[in-house]
């Protein structure tokens, strides 16, 4: 069964007054078919988190360990993480002008899959999986995330989430900017993975609407570059109620 | 791709959108609207076809500021002399086509425009044997005319001449290889009616320095078009130049660069709208890598006032994958007349970001198959405007080879 942990990691971000810390010791354990979320208030560095994980190069890590199945992960390059079954569905997807999305899936797929994919098979699996996503099948021909718009990216990004079928998803705010019809069929297609039971997902989030359909097995408060308290989907509900006060107030003055 | 803008829906602005255009580079444009063409007073003298015509350049000059002087081997001050081995020029013309070796005073020399800088200048006034290649009036060729210009490591002059009759159809590719230090002019005279497509590949090795005016004069009806792909040499600089000689004519001029450490190319363009109802549309697109990489681009488009009916766009886009290269484009539309169909350009120099590798590397992508991904998306659409299929391969097995040079 595919483990990810993470072990006391900290990373620095390269700021005009020299390197400045943001993730203060993070510890925590995805195991396949679990889901995580991970909620914190603006700042807290949730995703410098998913960004670390994925091996973004703006991020220094100055200490602590990642493995996935007992393996370093970072001692791995951004390409070998995503082989190894780290995917990161990002914040604010990346325009790409010039490659086309069919090309841009294929491309990936046959990277992450070891093999191309047979041709038929995989246009009919591409058209299925973004009619289910509700997206245009002229997407596939437009260069990738030029001009889409936010709602567009993040079903772009779910859409090579289920392609790619990888052993642990980290998924950085794809709810925010979604309308409720947009939110359920990102979620709806978010739960089509996590149904497989292959999948561990990190559901990081600023609001608890989107866990009203993507049920989390643990719930994690981040604050202030570390998880302040940790606990089942009841911790949600409070934080709905409470908001993040308590955790801000205890983040700046420690 | 963090891009600096300049688009005709923003006379006179420079917009930048995502982010800075690489340090050093300008991408700087403008839509004058004149009673008289700046675009002729910018030259330090007026086109002549005698070097003595032309002070010798500083590097100060409007048309010599971006050009590195001291790598012209003498071009430009007349201490480069002809020797024996300078280039091979092989000629292999389908049946029907007329190619002859001509003497100096041949009276289809210099038809198509007169040299406009003190290089091309010196070079009609340095060669000794020209060529003229004809295709017959209303002669549709079925295969290229392939001309091959191979250099021997010497120093040549040239003059060629490409003639098409009235309603004559054909393509030349001109492909330059080896070593040399060459300065030409070629003459594309259009008959009415006629269509000419023109493959100019400059693939020449590292030391090459090559400078050439090309001169399109365009019949009526006729349509010319032009593909310029510089890759190779030390330092390249051309002049696809393009006039009418009625209405009806068009011109399309596209060109792809890929300029690599320390080489400097640049093509100034200049279309002359002399006539009116004729149109012209360039694209000119260029990848930059390694320190000193250098790329000049120069769009100059003028609408005389007779030129009622024009239709005109020009677009030059660059794609900067390394830090340490500098591109300096520099689009230029001047306007005599309100009463035209269209008018516009664009240039955009961006950088091949950090943020698209890592998107792309996040998907298992391994990084020189990212790049190789983008640069190949960048050129497409203009591969596929070549319409040769030999040429359309070798240029996209060719840069894959400089992107392969460019991982290692
Ligand atoms: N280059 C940088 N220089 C200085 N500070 C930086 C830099 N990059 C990020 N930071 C800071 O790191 C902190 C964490 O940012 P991060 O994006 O991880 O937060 P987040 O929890 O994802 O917030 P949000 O909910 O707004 O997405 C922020 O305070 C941010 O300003
Ligand atoms: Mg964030």
């Amino acid at each position: 069964m595919a483990t990810l942990e993470i072990h006391d990691l900290h990373v620095s971000v390269e700021a005009e007054a020299g390197p400045r810390e943001i993730l203060k010791g993070v510890d925590l354990t995805v195991k396949q078919g679990e889901t995580h979320a991970i909620m914190g208030p603006n700042g807290s560095g949730k995703s410098t988190l998913a960004y670390s994980l994925a091996g973004h190069p703006k991020y220094t890590i100055t200490g602590g360990a990642v493995t996935l199945d007992g393996e370093d992960v970072l001692e791995m390059s951004v390409d070998e993480r995503a082989r190894a079954g780290v995917f990161l569905a990002m914040q604010y997807p990346v325009e790409v002008p010039g490659v086309s999305v069919s090309n841009f899936l294929r491309t990936s797929a046959t990277a992450i899959r070891g093999e191309a994919p047979k041709l038929r098979t995989w246009v009919k699996e591409v058209k299925e999986t973004m009619q289910r996503l509700h997206m245009d099948p002229s997407f596939a021909e437009r260069n990738v995330n030029e001009g889409f718009s936010g709602g567009e990216k993040k079903r772009h990004e779910i859409l090579q989430l289920e392609l790619l079928k990888p052993k642990i998803a980290i998924l950085d705010e794809t709810d925010s900017g979604l309308d409720v019809d947009a939110l359920r069929i990102v979620s709806e297609g978010v739960n089509r993975v996590r149904e497989t039971g292959e999948v561990g997902t990190l559901l990081i989030t600023h609001y608890t609407r989107i866990l009203r359909y993507i049920k989390p097995d643990f719930v994690h408060v981040f604050a202030n570059g570390r998880i302040a308290e940790s606990g089942g989907p009841e911790l949600a509900d409070k934080l709905e109620a409470e908001g993040y006060e308590a955790y801000v107030k205890g983040g700046v003055s420690a | 791709m963090a891009e600096a803008q300049n688009s005709p829906e923003d006379l006179r602005r420079t917009t930048v959108q995502g982010g800075p255009p690489p340090a050093g580079s300008t991408t700087a444009g403008s839509i004058a609207v004149a009673a008289e063409s700046t675009v002729a007073t910018r030259m330090s003298a007026p086109p002549s076809f005698d070097v003595a015509d032309f002070p010798v350049p500083h590097g100060r000059e409007e048309e010599w500021r971006f050009t590195p002087l001291e790598r012209l081997r003498g071009l430009h001050d007349g201490t480069a002399v002809a020797n024996g081995a300078g280039v091979k020029v092989a000629f292999d013309a389908p049946d029907g086509v007329t190619v002859e070796a001509v003497g100096r005073d041949d009276e289809r020399l210099g038809t198509a425009g007169t040299p406009v800088d003190r290089v091309a200048a010196q070079a009609y006034s340095s060669f000794e044997q020209a060529s003229v290649v004809t295709v017959p009036k209303e002669a549709v060729l079925t295969e290229p005319i392939r001309i091959a210009v191979h250099g021997e490591g010497g120093t040549a002059f040239a003059h060629q001449v490409i003639e098409l009759g009235a309603f004559a159809e054909a393509v030349v590719v001109i492909d330059h290889t080896g070593d040399a230090v060459l300065a030409a002019n070629v003459d594309f005279v259009l008959g009415d009616g006629a269509k000419l497509t023109v493959v100019t590949v400059q693939d020449w090795d590292d030391k090459a320095v090559h400078c050439s005016q090309h001169n399109a004069l365009i019949g009526r009806d006729a349509s010319f078009k032009s593909v310029v792909v510089t890759f190779g040499g030390d330092l390249v600089r051309l002049h696809p130049r393009v006039a009418y000689q009625g209405t009806g004519g068009e011109a399309e001029l596209f060109g792809l660069y890929f300029t690599d450490r320390g080489q400097h190319h640049e093509h100034r363009l200049f279309v002359d709208h002399n006539t009116q109802h004729c149109k012209s549309n360039a694209v000119y697109k260029g990848a930059l890598q390694g320190d000193d990489a250098h790329a000049v681009w120069i769009g100059d488009v003028l609408i005389q006032a007779a030129a009622e009916g024009t239709d005109t766009y020009e677009m030059n886009r660059n794609l900067v994958l390394t830090d340490g290269a500098r591109v300096d484009s520099v689009p230029n539309l001047e306007i005599e007349t309100g009463e035209i169909v269209g008018a516009g350009h664009a240039s955009a120099t961006g950088r091949f970001d950090d943020e698209q590798l890592f998107y792309l590397m996040a998907r298992g992508i391994p990084e020189h198959e990212a790049r190789r991904l983008v640069v190949r998306g960048f050129f497409a659409e203009l591969v596929q405007q070549i319409g040769i299929d030999d040429v359309e391969a070798r240029l996209i097995a060719k840069i894959e080879e400089e992107l392969e040079a460019s991982v290692a």
